[in-house]
């Protein structure tokens, strides 16, 4: 089997992934995308250790050690979002700006700025 | 000699030091009597009282010989000088020495003489005062700036002592800062000597320049052009005027009187203002090269001389009274220099210093036991204070210039010499018909004070409360012996300086004074015998409003100067915080607002982010494929 199938199939994998990643809204979603590019990179990696004739399979062993990293990456994720939902009742990554800075500090007359709470 | 001369200077010096750093290290007693600190009490009188011992054995020593020229030349012919060390400035080298000369002898004696006697009143009058160490270090500071000032061989060396004695007297004017008027009066004294000092530190430069050196013996001596003289000579009357309080720096001299009544004695009285005189006296020989300059010293103090005695006439205040008396005093001494007699001067700087502080301290035991610095709270006291009585009548006629009081000397000398002064004409002419207007004045005024303190019904009520500032309650007793006895001894001197016989007595000037100051008395005895409780100023008519505010001096300048200095200074605080505030406050807010656009981008949605990181990635990539 010529190399360029797979690797086009994980370079579209990979594109659905980047998709998800930056266009789902569920949190949940998002994290499935990063699974799938995870696994494009996979797919190359077994396809080119194949492709090359690699004495020493360092692609499909590097590929068990991805597996086992997304494993952990996944289950980290799934806490870190439950987490989330249980304190904000929503996934929604929209919604979730906690990440932006509070509002624009106005100098006050004695020269302290004064920073306001944001909501 | 020279070493007694430093020695004298020093002692107050180490006193003043002294009282304030170890008056209070480890507690130590109370004095039962005075309710002050009793090592403050010693570190205020043994120095002072060295002093004067050391100045004895100084003016024994300088006696010796024989001398002529001014009188205290032939008192004290005998002239040494030295000096410390040359500060090689670069220019004209600065000599840290000192000199001793008749003239510093006979003044340097009445510092000392007033400074002692001031020292032990202080002790009674501020009892139970709690800044009485930091008070009488005050004192001592004072005095030795005084004694450094007489001693001086240097201009340089002197105007340290100038400034010394100015700042003391702010900060004993201050002493009962916690009422605002005080505090006022003490920064209007600090502000308008300076006004005069900056003209006298530039007359001194003007002559150590072109003598080429700052030492008072060498300028004397040195072959000065006119103009020069002029210069310098008119700007060290700046000064002289300032510290003199002579028109038309003398308007922080009646205010001074807000200081404790000693401070009055011997800053405001006695010393600090003579000071003025003394230095125009030092350096005679110049003002005597100098004809405008004593032209303008002349008109300055036949305006001065009148205006404060009429002003006098009309104050309640016994102290204002006074106050305005030694301006009208220190007028006759600038009016004797201006007409070229500084033996007169100096004679009647020492007969006025001892019998103003005389009356000053007079005026303390009487306000101590009244309670009130007003004369229309006084009246009949001559029962209850026998003694203040009797020594301040002999200040008051010597202050009339009656025999056979010194001040009837003095004054005639001073009167003699405007007689026969070497002015231009208009000015000797107006100096002289003020003179001969204002001994009527002054007897006038003494006479008021004189009975509207001592005769007449009582007016003293007892004070409720102490107030700060008015010693106490009245309680009917005369005032404690340590402010007794420096008025009794200083009445001596008040009475009898002028026997000395050091300037002739001139018979038919003497006589029309008299008479003069007999029919000012007169008047006001006619006046006030007709209403004894009513104030014998009421003759001066309408013109009494006038005469209490002192001409409306204060509110002229207040208007043509201070006002003006403070819309200037409020111009400056509105610049300072638009301006130059503004234009800090609108740089950080110009940054802020441009700062704005950058963090659209930071938003706090993470998948944003990530497209930033994608797209970057990707133009990373594109450019290392296209340039690669």
């Amino acid at each position: 089997m010529h190399v360029v199938y797979p690797a086009v199939i994980s370079a579209l994998l990979f594109s659905v992934g980047v998709y998800g990643v930056l266009a789902r809204r569920n949190a949940i979603l998002v994290l499935m995308s990063v699974e799938l590019m995870l696994n494009a990179v996979n797919l190359n990696l077994v396809a080119f250790d194949v492709w090359l004739r690699d004495q020493l399979h360092g692609g499909q062993v590097l590929t068990l050690f991805v597996i086992v990293i997304a494993a952990a990456e996944v289950g980290l994720g799934l806490a870190i979002v439950l987490a989330v939902f249980r304190t904000r009742r929503t996934v929604d990554v929209d919604r979730l700006r906690d990440l932006a800075e509070p509002d624009f500090p106005q100098p006050s007359p004695n020269g302290q700025a004064k920073v306001r709470e944001s909501s | 000699m020279i070493t007694i001369a430093a020695l004298i200077v020093l002692l107050p010096f180490l006193g003043a030091a002294g009282g304030l750093l170890l008056s209070r290290v480890g507690g130590g007693p109370i004095s039962a009597r005075a309710g002050v600190p009793t090592r403050a009490i010693w570190f205020a009188i043994l120095p002072t009282a060295g002093s004067a011992l050391l100045t004895v054995w100084l003016a024994v020593q300088a006696a010796k010989g024989d001398g002529t020229g001014a009188f205290w030349d032939s008192w004290f012919p005998a002239e040494a000088s030295g000096q410390l060390t040359v500060v090689d400035t670069g220019a004209v080298p600065i000599s840290v020495g000192l000199a001793v000369t008749g003239l510093s002898v006979l003044v340097g004696i009445l510092v000392v003489v007033v400074a002692l006697g001031v020292q032990v009143y202080s002790v009674g009058y501020l009892h139970g005062d709690s800044r009485y160490p930091s008070y009488s270090a005050f004192i001592s500071l004072f005095t030795s700036a005084m004694l450094l000032v007489v001693y001086s061989g240097d201009l340089l060396v002197l105007y340290v002592g100038w400034e010394v004695m100015g700042l003391c007297s702010y900060l004993l004017i201050g002493h009962w800062w916690e009422e605002k008027a005080n505090s006022r009066s003490a920064v209007k004294a600090f502000l308008v000597t300076r006004l005069g000092d900056v003209g006298f530190l530039f007359g001194i430069f003007t002559l150590g320049m072109a003598a080429k050196s700052f030492r008072i013996s060498d300028i004397l001596a040195a072959q000065l052009p006119t103009a020069t003289v002029v210069t310098a000579t008119l700007l060290l009357l700046a000064g002289v005027a300032g510290k003199s309080a002579q028109v038309p720096l003398h308007t922080w001299l009646p205010d001074a009187m807000a200081g404790p009544t000693p401070i009055s004695a011997l800053i405001h009285a006695a010393t600090m203002v003579a000071a003025g005189i003394f230095i125009v006296a030092r350096l005679y020989p110049l003002f005597l090269a100098a004809q405008p300059t004593r032209d303008v010293l002349a008109v300055s103090a036949a305006l001065g001389m009148l205006g404060a005695a009429l002003a006098a006439l009309a104050q309640d205040d016994l102290k204002r009274v006074l106050a305005y008396s030694t301006i009208s005093q220190l007028a006759y001494m600038a009016a004797a220099l201006a007409a070229g007699s500084d033996e007169a001067a100096i004679f009647h700087l020492t007969t006025h210093g001892a019998f103003k502080a005389l009356l000053f301290l007079c005026a303390g035991a009487v306000i101590h036991h009244v309670g009130s610095n007003l004369m229309s709270r006084m009246g009949g006291l001559r029962a209850a204070m026998p003694l203040t009585f009797v020594t301040m009548t002999i200040g008051f006629a010597a202050l009339m210039g009656l025999p056979p009081a010194s001040g009837f000397f003095s004054k005639d000398a001073v009167i003699a010499a405007v007689e026969h002064a070497r002015l231009t004409d208009a000015a000797q002419l107006l100096l002289y018909a003020s003179a001969l207007v204002t001994v009527g004045v002054t007897g006038a005024y003494a006479t008021r004070a004189w009975l509207r303190t001592f005769f007449g019904p009582t007016q003293v009520e007892a004070l409720p409360e102490p107030e700060p500032g008015t010693a106490h309650v009245f309680d009917g007793r005369e005032a404690p012996p340590s402010m007794l006895w420096p008025i009794g001894i200083l009445a001596i001197p008040a009475l009898a300086l002028g026997w000395t016989s050091v300037v002739e007595l001139d018979l038919g000037s003497a006589a029309i004074d008299l008479v003069i100051a007999l029919l000012g008395a007169g008047v006001v005895y006619a006046f006030w015998r007709s209403a004894p409780t009513r104030d014998p100023a009421r003759l001066l008519g309408p013109f009494y409003g006038p005469c209490a505010r002192a001409f409306y001096l204060d509110t002229v300048y207040a208007m043509v100067f201070v006002r003006p200095v403070l819309w200037l200074a409020q111009g400056v605080v509105h610049t300072d915080a638009t301006l130059v505030d503004g234009a800090v406050r609108g740089s950080g807010r110009a940054t802020l607002g441009l700062s704005r656009f950058v963090r659209l981008a930071q938003n706090g949605n993470a998948q944003l982010y990530v497209t930033g990181l994608l797209a970057g990635v990707l133009l990373i990539a594109v450019g290392a494929v296209v340039l690669g």
